[in-house]
């Protein structure tokens, strides 16, 4: 497996750190309600599919990226940092 | 207050097997710098003086022996010269911690490909291009400096370890040379 990190280039999975779903992007505001956060915290889809998740190029830029793959095909749809999405 | 004799990590050591060379150079002072926000206006200012300017991702730039260095996202090392009078740029100096090996040679890429899991054949590593990757599991700075060399730059603490590392891929690779098959 290989990612494009948007800064270095092509470069090999072993290269980065694996996070977790996209979710973690969006923290509930302060005093949002406790499903809000049980959400956040717990609830993931699990889709046999198109998702997103966050990787961190540790061994390269240590920039965190946005992946967007595809779990069937393996396919990497697409990737793009964090600190520069657009919200 | 005694006199502190600054030392390099290896003694500015060097080693040649087969058509690779291996040697430990000298670049002066390391600064990063790293760009706050809003900031780039001033640091351009800055740099001006220098001749330099902000490089852009996976490139450096050198002129009357300063050099700038892409090292990661609103960030650069300023080597070989002391850093100038720079707003708008968080400055540290990193000169204590790092080691700068050389390798040169026909086989460099040959070599460094035992470690490193980046292509570092010329066509996808031009002159004039830095990255930053492992060599082998040391996080590294890779300056693509000439056809047949590079300069990496590797935590001090590490020095021996990568020495050693590209050292044996050396003999590996020297000794694969000399096989006839």
């Amino acid at each position: 497996m290989r990612l494009t990190c948007p800064l270095c280039g092509d470069r090999d999975r072993r290269e980065f750190y694996y996070y977790g779903a996209e979710d973690y992007l969006h923290r509930p505001a302060e005093g949002a309600p406790l499903a809000e956060w049980d959400n956040y915290l717990h609830l993931r889809d699990n889709p046999a599919g198109v998702l997103r998740d966050l990787w961190y190029h540790e061994a390269g830029c240590a920039q965190w990226l946005l992946v967007t793959r595809n779990t069937v095909t393996h396919e990497i749809l697409g990737t793009e940092l964090v600190a520069e999405r657009k919200a | 207050m005694p006199e502190l004799i600054a030392k390099s990590a290896l003694e500015g050591r060097s080693v040649t097997l087969g058509n690779v060379t291996l040697a430990e150079v000298a670049v002066g002072p390391i600064t990063s710098l790293a760009v706050f926000p809003a900031g780039g206006k001033a640091v351009a200012k800055g740099l001006k003086v220098l001749g330099l300017a902000m490089p852009e991702p996976g490139t450096f730039a050198e002129k009357k022996g300063a050099r700038i260095v892409w090292t990661g996202r609103e960030q650069a090392f300023l080597m070989g010269v002391d850093a100038p009078p720079l707003e708008g740029a968080a400055l540290t100096d990193q000169t204590d911690g790092w080691a700068v090996l050389s390798v040169s040679g026909a086989g460099m890429a040959d070599v460094l490909a035992r470690w490193v899991p980046v292509d570092l054949r010329l066509a996808a590593f031009p002159v004039g291009r830095v990255m930053r990757t492992q060599l082998n599991h040391m996080n590294v700075v890779i300056l693509r400096i000439g056809d047949h060399a590079v300069e990496i730059m590797v935590f001090r603490s590490m020095a021996r370890t990568a020495w050693h590392e590209i050292e044996t891929a050396m003999h590996m690779v020297a000794a694969r040379a000399g096989v006839k098959i």
